[in-house]
């Protein structure tokens, strides 16, 4: 797509087209496939519900593809872990899907201990006819069979089914936060707080650990893994992000075990910023690479930074995504929002990069215009087809019209999981227990 | 990470800070808690304590802007002139004020770390990023405290004579089997709110103080507070810390059905102290936890805007006493 014809929808012209009351359940990932044709939620009850786009009519061509749901199954039940007497959530943290091979879809899904790969494939035929049993599936007595037939494949109605395929599981002392399928489509990344593990997709009873940051006495442990992704292109290539603001690049051709980085980055601190809750602002809470595979993009908890790979002592980009809440770190301190885990997301052409905000708002930034857009996900101030108006949050004392102050925002409405569709300009934006597609608007 | 960070300049000037409102807020009351939703009763009981606490060394108008101030005194970052007793109390009004406020904040920010911790000890999977990223932010605040001597200043005034008065308040209060810590703990708060407030209610500060001091776990609480040599603190800090920690890594029922006797205790304390007045903000210890892990944004709205009501009606009786 072209940038300039990107830029100028971004800024304007985002159509609602559905609201997907998932009223059950609050949505804990959101992530398109790699065409973009399918999009699979994970929720806190440990369920996964997968959407599929219409394919564009032809007596509607100016309608772009809805998106309607394709699948639902239960991923992860609840567990209980009896030697630490604990309880394991269902929630799905992170969902990946695996690049398409044949008519099935495959993706992995995860929760705080175990990762399962799903398959999900259609079923429109069915045979009939058997031999051995009638159509009910009863045994049919073998004495009363007289004739043989050969059974035949007759249509049915669509049915998606989805079966696990493999559990990995055992593997994770500590809560997973993050998978990552590698390039070469054989191996995967798991990641938890103090351990990163690689798995064969084939076997589910050994793993790798590629990072161990675990201190040999806990008693000094200071920093924890809070996100881990492989390089889009090259399968030995991927970095980790820490708890202290810090990301790690590794190569696994130089050991096995990667506790030593190839590349460190590191933004020095604003000594005219320091306070008691810097290190706790600075602590990462999503890395993504670009689809180019030549940046990175992190997220903090009051901005997103893009990093060039070739550059370790700053970012190139930084973006503030709320700095009008940095008057408030004590506040957000105390009701524990400052530790609220945002991600970010890049679009297809790595041009504009998005994240979530609170009361249900989100931003986009342009990284070539430098402009940014902040809007909001919610029922009561967008119709379906309405274009989205941007917000506005008002710092000083005035208040515009349509203006929010700072102290009106609801922190309880927080948009952590968004995602982008990898070539068109449709988003998907989980708000608590709903989700919002937005795509802009044709012509 | 050591002190030389974070500090506050004691300037006579208009000093945006002390402006009531004037912080780039809208400055309507308190800084809001609200919409988070995450908070326990344990925290939101701490948390009207502690601005109990300042308002009654500070007076009411004084109180309400220290509270606005906890914001941006720990955002801005501002320089701290070294705070020499005997020649600050003649300074400034300014100055007096806005010192002692900037070590109460960072007090209460301790003591809210603190409970944070013991809090995530009790939630059925602790989560260790979050852990750790508290526990750092209280060595941080242990390590100014102790570089900038303030550890120093409380244990001269608290091997001052403490008197029966304070004593027997703490007695009302507490479990006999605690009385020895409480002694030292409260004989140092309550040294150090003595310099800085008024001739407001003093015993009921010092119960105040006292009842936010039930709050905190009684052995780091302690050993925070044990003055016989920082050196020493530090280790038991640090001990304490540590111990933390390896109850996150091993788990047993025991440990958390102790943890939970801690916390029975606290709220019956405090019960005794505020009769009453704070019963439509106080939650059983089970539902404050239940709260805690799902978070319900409107319910802890009401909750704390009715705290304040309380809160209101608490100041008027304190300065009336």
């Amino acid at each position: 797509m072209e940038e300039d014809v990107e830029t100028r929808k971004i800024s304007s012209s985002f159509l609602r087209d559905h609201s997907y009351a998932t009223e059950a359940d609050i949505i804990s990932t959101v992530e398109f496939n790699h065409t973009g044709e399918l999009l699979a939620t994970g929720d806190k009850g440990g369920r996964v519900v997968i959407f599929q786009r219409e394919q564009e009519s032809k007596n509607q061509p100016h309608r772009r593809g809805e998106y309607n749901v394709y699948s639902t199954f239960q991923s992860h039940e609840p567990e209980f872990d009896y030697l630490k007497s604990l309880e394991i959530e269902e929630k799905i943290n992170k969902i990946r899907w695996l690049p398409q091979q044949n008519a099935a879809y495959f993706l992995l899904s995860t929760n705080d201990k175990t990762v399962k790969l799903w398959k999900v494939s259609e079923r429109d035929k069915r045979p009939e006819g058997y031999n051995l049993k009638d159509e009910d599936g009863r045994l049919r007595d073998p004495s009363m069979i007289t004739m043989l037939r050969v059974p035949v494949l007759r249509p049915m109605d669509l049915m998606v089914e989805a079966t696990p395929r493999r559990v990995f599981a055992n593997a994770h002392t500590y809560h997973i936060n993050s998978i990552s399928v590698n390039s070469d489509y054989e191996t995967y990344m798991s990641a938890d707080d103090l351990r990163i593990n690689l798995w064969n997709f084939e076997i589910t009873n050994q793993s790798f650990n590629i990072v161990d940051i675990k201190p040999a006495n806990m008693e000094e442990l200071t920093e924890v893994i809070t996100a881990a992704e492989f390089h889009p292109h090259h399968c030995n290539t991927f970095v980790y992000s820490s708890s202290k603001g810090t990301i790690r690049l590794c190569d696994m051709r130089t050991s096995a075990l990667c506790d030593r980085h190839a590349k460190f980055f590191e933004e020095p601190e604003d000594p005219s910023n320091r306070s008691f809750f810097s290190e706790i602002i600075s602590s990462i809470s999503d890395v993504k690479f670009s689809h180019s595979g030549r940046y990175i993009m992190t997220r903090d908890y009051l901005t997103v930074k893009v990093w060039d790979l070739n550059m370790e002592n700053r970012p190139i980009e930084t973006y503030q995504v709320h700095d009008y809440l940095r008057s408030k770190l004590c506040s957000l301190y105390e009701n524990d929002c400052i530790f609220d885990k945002f991600e970010c997301v890049w679009n297809g052409s790595d041009s504009v990069i998005m994240t979530g905000s609170y009361n249900n708002f989100f931003r986009m930034f342009d990284r070539n215009t430098k402009r940014d857009v902040t809007l909001e996900a919610s029922r009561e101030n967008s119709k379906p087809r309405a274009i989205l108006k941007p917000r506005k949050v008002c710092v000083g004392g005035k208040r515009r019209k349509d203006e929010i102050s700072v102290d009106s925002l609801d922190f309880s409405k927080k948009i952590l999981h968004t995602a982008w569709h990898p070539s068109e300009n449709i988003i998907a934006v989980a708000a608590t227990n709903n989700l919002y597609i937005f795509q802009d608007k044709v012509n | 990470m050591a002190g030389g960070g974070a500090g506050l300049t004691v300037g006579t000037g208009p000093a945006p800070s002390l402006k009531r409102g004037a912080v780039g807020e809208a400055g309507e009351g308190a800084p809001e808690l609200a919409g988070g939703g995450d908070s326990s009763g344990e925290a939101v009981v701490l948390q009207l304590l502690l601005y109990g606490l300042l308002l009654s060394s500070m007076g009411e108008e004084e109180g309400l802007r220290q509270t606005q101030l906890l914001d941006t005194m720990f955002v801005r970052g501002l320089k701290r002139k070294c705070f020499d007793g005997e020649e600050d109390i003649e300074g400034t009004l300014a100055g007096i004020k806005a010192i002692p406020s900037y070590n109460l904040q960072r007090q209460s920010l301790l003591d809210m770390s603190l409970v944070k911790l013991q809090l995530c000890h009790m939630l059925v999977e602790p989560n260790l990023c979050r852990s750790v990223l508290i526990a750092n932010t209280v060595r941080q605040i242990q390590e100014e405290m102790t570089q900038d001597g303030t550890w120093q200043m409380i244990h001269t005034q608290s091997t001052g004579q403490a008197s029966l008065d304070r004593l027997v308040s703490t007695d009302i209060l507490c479990r006999s089997s605690r009385e020895q810590a409480e002694g030292k703990h409260v004989s140092g708060y309550s040294a150090f709110n003595k310099d800085f407030e008024g001739d407001q209610a003093q015993d009921s500060s010092e119960t105040m103080s006292t009842a936010s001091s039930v709050q905190a776990p009684r052995n780091l609480q302690s050993n925070v507070w044990e003055m016989e040599n920082p050196q020493e603190n530090k280790g038991n800090f640090q001990k304490s810390l540590d111990q933390i920690f390896e109850t996150l890594e091993n788990k047993s029922p025991n440990s958390v059905e102790d943890l939970f006797s801690e916390v029975d205790n606290s709220y019956y304390d405090l019960d005794t102290m505020l009769t009453g007045m704070m019963s439509n903000t106080k939650m059983g210890h089970c539902d404050g936890l239940e709260t805690f892990s799902s978070p319900t944004a409107t319910a802890s709205n009401s909750n704390f805007k009715s705290d304040l009501n309380e809160l209101d009606h608490i100041v008027e009786i304190l300065v009336e006493s």
